[in-house]
């Protein structure tokens, strides 16, 4: 079971959520994984304190020019063929602007003399660890580094084999969010009852919508706004999850990295709701592939 | 012409509502170069029209970077574009996944038969806006479009004509979240990063990521700190680490129900509690304008 925990924007309560719901499954004693999937600004384990066991550097393929062997000026397939304006002749060399590069490996495949070779730059760092009974992976990108996706995509891999896995997934819609919810066989849409978090919710909604993946929303600091929010999902037909009540002693926690579920009975209660209506949804929608694989 | 952009590194630390305040309260102000143009630049999530309701001035297309098409009449399932593609975006039934392409025309390129071409995708849409804070420009990116960061520098290009076509000498750019792509997009350009800071272990630990990519571009910082009574001491150790930093810090915000109730009225708080905020905004904008 892969739960990805994602919200159209940052400050919704996003990392909170997943992590108590990882720390609901450790104390019920099963093996849980979490995947945090926001490299560029990474808080899991602000709350979750793993230490940390390994930590590798992730790569990008990026190509090399051999300039001995480069045709020169009558050919340029290199140069107009990159579409991402990642490459220029300089003083009659070719020269690769690295954080333009995507990868795409065309000037190697396209150059007629060979003298495009491989070359790497980094990301940043993919680290695992554990923290109590919880497998923990999480990535950390290079500043400066525009392109995380590549990243989210190896952090994932750290725990893809893991039965039973919560991903803490980065603000947006854009393709960083889209890499870290793909595969997921349910998303948890955390929002705020405020004008802003029906606006993102809205945004979130589409997003998972167009991926066709089953999702429900988690209403954060209810009570601080209005019911907006409500009104919406009942429109929309979305599955409210849950309504996590807001308080300044719940903030104050969090801020110094409580973990709510162990601290706030009511708010460890409605996380158990949330947790017994995902899964439930998890295993009807598998029985249905299921018996439509059998028909 | 100056350039404030306004950051968190996380979201919902408060940045659409210190942009809008400031952006309401230097509207009146009467500081040499006027009332700044503001542009919103989290294309991903941009909030900061519906607190300045925005009347659309002009409507422009967004072009994305291109997409790969296969025609499936003319394919002959050879199987060379899917080796080639190093993003996986092609299935087994020889289509193009959108959300995995990246346009880069590897596909093209190899297939034989010609059916893999590119075409231009309108990937979002940016407008410029009358505001009640002055002229706005903003975009929406579509729903699963990449190339934030082009929108980003669409954004801020056209801006900066506004700009310069009112005669005006600043631009108050409200960022995105986080730090890759579309905020160094943001950066581009930038005279001074405004940082909206609370005090949470996750607010301090990405504040640092902020500033690091703020030096790495040579801009200088300056900071609000924003809740700074839910956690005294965490706030202390923000404004030791913005003392140590070379961070000026302008102001602080207390935790106030007042910000919430101003964004449910489409309202920024200097509006809706202007005996609280009007004065306070005011100063950190004539601060920020003058520095």
């Amino acid at each position: 079971m892969k739960i990805a925990i994602a919200s159209g924007k940052g400050g919704t309560g996003k990392t909170t959520v997943a992590v108590n719901l990882a720390v609901l499954l450790a104390d019920s004693g099963r093996e849980v994984a979490f995947a945090d999937c926001d490299v560029e600004e990474p808080n899991a384990h602000v709350f979750l304190t793993p230490v940390w066991e390994t930590e590798e550097q992730a790569f990008m393929p990026i190509p090399r020019f051999v300039q001995e062997r480069c045709l020169g000026e009558s050919c340029r397939a290199c140069l107009d063929l990159c579409r991402f304006k990642a490459l220029i002749r300089m003083a009659g060399e070719i020269m690769l602007f690295p954080e333009l590069c995507h990868g795409c490996g065309l000037c190697k495949l396209a150059c007629p003399a060979g003298a495009v070779a491989d070359d790497v730059r980094e990301l940043g760092v993919v680290r695992s660890g554990v923290s109590g009974g919880i497998r923990m992976a999480g990535g950390l990108s290079r500043v400066g580094e525009a392109m995380s996706t590549p990243l989210i995509k190896a952090v994932k891999q750290n725990v893809h084999t893991a039965p039973l896995q919560i991903w803490d997934c980065p603000p947006g819609t854009a393709c960083p969010v889209i890499a870290a919810v793909s595969g997921a066989d349910y998303v948890v849409l955390v929002a705020e009852p405020t004008a802003f978090g029906l606006h993102d919710l809205n945004l979130a909604v589409e997003l998972v919508r167009a991926l066709g993946l089953p999702h429900g929303v988690v209403i954060n600091r209810d009570g601080m706004g209005d019911d907006r929010v409500l009104s919406y999902l009942e429109r929309e037909g979305i599955e409210l999850l849950g309504r996590i009540p807001g308080s300044l002693e719940a903030a104050r926690a969090s801020a110094r990295g409580g973990l709510l579920a162990r601290t706030f009975p009511e708010i460890r209660a409605v996380l158990e709701t949330v947790l017994a209506t995902v899964q439930d949804r998890i295993r009807a929608s598998a029985g249905q592939k299921e018996a439509s694989c059998v028909r | 012409m100056r350039e404030i952009v306004v950051l968190s590194g996380k979201g919902g630390t408060g940045k659409t509502s210190v942009t809008a305040a400031l952006a309401v309260c230097a509207a009146k102000s009467d500081l040499p170069g006027g009332p700044p143009v503001l542009a919103d630049c989290d294309v991903d999530a941009a909030d900061l029209h519906l607190v300045l309701a925005p009347a659309i001035r002009e409507r422009h297309e967004f072009m994305g970077g291109d997409k790969a098409v296969i025609d499936a009449e003319v394919c002959q399932s050879c199987g060379l574009c899917r080796e080639a593609c190093r993003f996986g975006a092609i299935d087994e039934a020889f289509r193009v996944n959108e959300a995995s392409c990246e346009g880069c025309g590897v596909c093209a390129y190899v297939c034989p038969a010609g059916a893999a071409t590119l075409g231009p995708r309108v990937s979002g849409d940016w407008f410029v806006s009358e505001t009640r804070a002055g002229i706005m420009v903003h975009a929406a990116l579509r729903m699963g479009e990449e190339n934030s960061g082009k929108l980003v520098s669409t954004v801020k290009k056209a801006a900066r004509a506004e700009a310069q076509r009112l005669g005006r000498d600043i631009l108050l750019v409200d960022g995105s979240p986080g730090i890759g792509c579309p905020v160094i997009a943001s950066l581009g350009g930038a005279s001074t990063v405004l940082m909206v800071a609370e005090p949470t272990l996750s607010a301090v630990h990405d504040i640092k990521r902020v500033h690091a990519l703020a030096r790495h571009f040579g801009i200088p910082c300056a900071a609000i700190l924003n809740k700074a009574d839910v956690c005294p001491e965490l706030t202390r150790e923000l404004a030791g680490f913005c003392g140590e930093s070379g961070i000026t810090v302008l102001g602080e915000l207390p935790f106030d129900p007042a910000f919430v109730a101003a964004q449910l009225a489409g309202q920024s708080v200097a509006e809706n509690a202007p005996e609280r905020y009007e004065r306070l905004f005011s100063d950190i904008w004539r601060r920020l304008a003058a520095s």
